[in-house]
């Protein structure tokens, strides 16, 4: 019964999604004020409808309803009720009704706070993001519908993937969705824009917030991923250049551009064509990381049981969202021409070399993971190792930390490279002294190590150097930058360490056996059985000491849950400010009850996810912009004056 | 030329040449990176790259895993049906590695009989079945019409 009001609630939001896609639009183009202004109602229903459908699948889930297709496969009796609640989102048809969910309430967002937009421009936005979720929903009704029912139903379900059972598990998509999601409002502002052959920085301002808060998410969701798989996968990676995660990664750096751009044709009539083609590619890269790992294209990981039609559905959507939206650019560019003309020493320049860096980083990754698929059309099967990856980012990346201090130091408009060389200078002294004391205290460091110490200090030095010549400033957008530039450097530092400073040991341990690492010794007490709430454990005891004195005693398990084949390894962590300790099993070796054992030490590893969320928290703070505020507010005040006018216009006639 | 020019040139050939090195890096990269895939059969028939790392895959072959007693030393058969490869690595297996599935293993050949892993995967979807394996496993079955085993082993959940 209630399965059956789900689906019905999706084909009505179809309906909706479909009558948002047109009717404003037809409002738009008849200049007919009563049709456009039905776009905003539209979105609220919209929304309501979308959500109750969520809630509906989560209710199925926690009562248990095996007649549910996707309810068996992804639960089972046992599993505890906090697990049934994310188990919605645990899979493929879920996490799709989940990323509709989102969607609907960006455009419901998008409908109730844009105030400083006019009528005809925020029907033309609401109208293109309507036709990006008439195109989801469409998918999910017709390829990977959640309320399908079984018959007779099963009396127990297949459980959720023991992986899923987990904290990270629960925020983590959704963040990365709000991430996704949310780059759809750039691009539905770009779009419209070129609908109606203008944009001026009241649309880009507008814009601006909503792409800033994308990238917040997009950013969270990433960092949150990486911690997920540190601890959860058992090998202590945090990254591992995987197709899924470039997913995420590839609207990330596109979106870094994105945001960078912003800020200038934001402030003055230049670049306004690029800021487009890069929102654009920004929310087009979402939908292709979706397809690639929905698609089952390509191997990883993460991979959802591969069917070719839903591959087929999302290529059809990208070339529609993305094709479509291109050709629109190359048919109305022209009208978006800039008039202001940029130089060569400013900030707008710096800028703009700064996107030039990050699409640049985000084809090169593009190209490594979608080669594959490129090579099996002509009957050769590889795969890109992490290496490329590595060694590519690394170099992209120099000039990006290279360039990062003089373009937040130049001036806009019209500045001086060389007053900013120069003013620069004892920064990049300082930075060189810090990194050889560095390197000299880890004791030996390789030269990508040293590089990207070299990068965190000179970003971290001058970054904190322009804070404290303008500490007079409480300018929103300036504070938002310094943190977030504080973020690059923090996330550099951690990643050369953990990278090029770590130690890892795998080693066979028999009970009683004591193994000395660095400053630390680590004895094996054996495993034990333990029960759980709903699965057994192999549990083992580490004792971890330095100079005699006991630590902690660390406790990886081997998981054995009922309804799955393999075990699961858990990894158990000391965290700390300066180091992880990081201990996971193996298997065990012989009957005597020796196990094969991990042990890595992590150097600052937290870093790396500190510094993601001083980037978010920089992204954040740029949201409470005053300059911002009042520039809106302006244009508001002109909204009115100018809707006022009209009526009094119309009275007098 | 004036000094506007002077500059716009220098950014132009600056730009050319951050091309040029760019595109050079890149390439040299991608072809030190670029991984082939083998299947057993394949590699019986001496197709495979012989200095470099590659990845085999196919299935673990029922009681062919043989551990050493004092070290984290392995060896074990990964098979397509048709031909036999005789794996050897030095650590750590994943959770999902077992015999009668699906592996993918990185590696050269040690000879043409032994091959010697770096790293074994166990990656898969969650019909425990890597698509890489699953592939050459599929390809092994259509060239041995005798066989008349399935090898599907998703049903087994």
């Amino acid at each position: 019964m209630l399965a059956s009001i789900g689906q019905f609630n999706l084909i009505v939001s179809l309906v909706l999604a479909v009558m948002l896609a047109i009717i404003p639009m037809v409002g738009y183009a008849k200049n007919h004020n009563g049709l456009m202004q039905l776009g905003r109602p539209l979105a609220y229903v919209l929304f309501t409808v979308v959500l109750s459908s969520f809630l509906i699948l989560i209710a199925l889930f926690v009562l248990q309803d095996f007649t549910v297709t996707y309810v068996w496969q992804h639960s089972s009796l046992t599993l505890p009720l906090r697990y049934r609640i994310t188990a919605t989102w645990g899979a493929h048809e879920g996490s799709i009704l989940m990323w509709i969910t989102i969607q609907a309430l960006w455009v419901a967002a998008v409908a109730k706070f844009s105030k400083g937009l006019r009528q005809d421009e925020i029907a033309r936005v609401l109208s293109v993001l309507g036709v990006i979720t008439a195109g989801f929903i469409a998918f999910i009704l017709f390829t990977s519908n959640p309320f399908e029912r079984t018959f007779p139903a099963p009396f127990d379900g297949r459980d959720l993937n023991p992986l899923l059972q987990d904290f990270g598990m629960i925020v983590h998509p959704p963040l990365l969705y709000f991430g996704y999601v949310g780059l759809s409002v750039a691009f539905a502002l770009s779009v419209a824009a070129l609908i109606g052959g203008k944009i001026d920085e009241h649309w880009i301002r507008w814009s601006r917030k909503w792409t800033n808060m994308a990238w917040a998410f997009l950013t969270m969701g990433i960092i949150l991923g990486s911690w997920w798989a540190y601890y959860e996968l058992g090998w202590g990676g945090w990254w591992f250049w995987d197709p899924v995660e470039n997913a995420s990664f590839l609207p990330w750096l596109a979106g870094t551009a994105l945001i960078h751009v912003q800020a200038v044709s934001e402030r003055k009539n230049a670049f306004r064509g690029w800021t487009v083609l890069l929102a654009i590619t920004a929310f087009s890269l979402s939908v292709l990381g979706t397809f690639l790992v929905r698609s089952g294209s390509i191997t990883s990981v993460h991979s959802f049981a591969a069917d070719p039609t839903r591959g087929l559905f999302i290529l059809g959507l990208l070339t529609l969202f993305a094709g479509g939206a291109l050709s629109l650019f190359a048919w109305r560019a022209h009208k978006l021409k800039s008039t202001e003309s940029v130089h060569f020493d400013s900030k707008e320049f710096m800028l703009l070399a700064n996107s030039l860096i990050f699409i640049v980083a985000t084809f090169t990754v593009l190209l490594g993971t979608i080669f594959p698929m490129i090579f099996e059309a002509f009957g050769q099967k590889i795969s890109v190792g992490a290496p490329y990856f590595g060694l590519m980012f690394f170099l992209i990346m120099i000039p990006m930390a290279l360039l990062l201090p003089l373009g937040t130091q130049i001036r806009w408009h019209k500045g001086s490279l060389k007053a900013g060389v120069r003013e620069l200078a004892p920064y990049a002294v300082s930075a060189v002294v810090f990194t050889a004391l560095t390197v000299w205290l880890v004791g030996g460091m390789n030269v990508r190590g040293t590089m990207g110490l070299l990068g965190a200090f000179w970003v971290f030095v001058a970054t904190t150097g322009q804070l404290i010549k303008h500490r007079g400033q409480k300018n929103a957008s300036f504070l938002g930058m310094t943190v977030a530039h504080w973020g690059v450097a923090v996330f550099l530092f951690g990643m050369s360490m953990v990278e090029h400073a770590d130690t890892e040991k795998d080693v066979l341990m028999k009970p009683g056996q004591v193994i000395e690492l660095h400053d630390l010794s680590f004895e094996f007490k054996g495993v034990q059985w333990v029960e759980q709430e709903n699965y057994r454990a192999q549990q083992g005891q580490v004792v971890v000491s330095k100079n005699g004195q006991t630590i902690d005693t660390l406790t990886p398990q081997k998981r054995h849950y009922p309804k799955q084949q393999n075990p699961m390894t858990e990894a158990s962590i000391y965290p700390g400010f300066t180091r992880d300790i990081y201990v996971s099993l193996g298997e065990q070796v012989n009957d005597q009850g020796a196990w094969a054992v991990r042990i890595y030490i992590k150097p600052f590893i937290r870093w790396m996810w500190f510094g993601g969320i001083l980037m978010l928290a920089g992204a954040t703070l740029a949201l409470f912009s005053a300059r911002i505020r009042r520039a809106e507010q302006k244009q508001f005040n002109h909204l009115m004056e100018h809707e006022l006018a009209l009526k009094q216009g119309g009275r007098t006639a | 030329m004036t000094p506007t020019r002077k500059k716009r040139l220098m950014l132009i050939v600056l730009v050319f040449a951050g091309v040029a090195v760019g595109t050079g890096i890149f390439l040299l990269a991608f072809k030190e990176n670029i991984m082939f895939f083998k299947s057993p059969t394949e590699i019986a028939a001496g197709d495979f790259p012989a200095q470099r790392s590659f990845r085999i895959g196919g299935m673990v072959k029922d009681h062919s895993l043989i551990r050493a007693d004092d070290s984290l030393k392995v060896s074990f058969v990964v098979t397509d049906h048709q031909h036999d490869v005789t794996v050897e690595y030095e650590g750590i297996l994943p959770d999902l590695f077992r015999e009668g599935q699906g592996v993918v293993a990185i590696g050269k050949m040690h000879n043409t009989e032994l091959f010697v892993a770096e790293e074994v995967l166990a990656k898969h979807d969650e019909n425990y079945m890597p698509p890489e394996a699953a592939a050459a496993l599929e390809a092994g079955k259509k060239a041995g019409n005798d066989s008349k085993t399935q090898y599907n082993s998703g049903e087994q959940n």
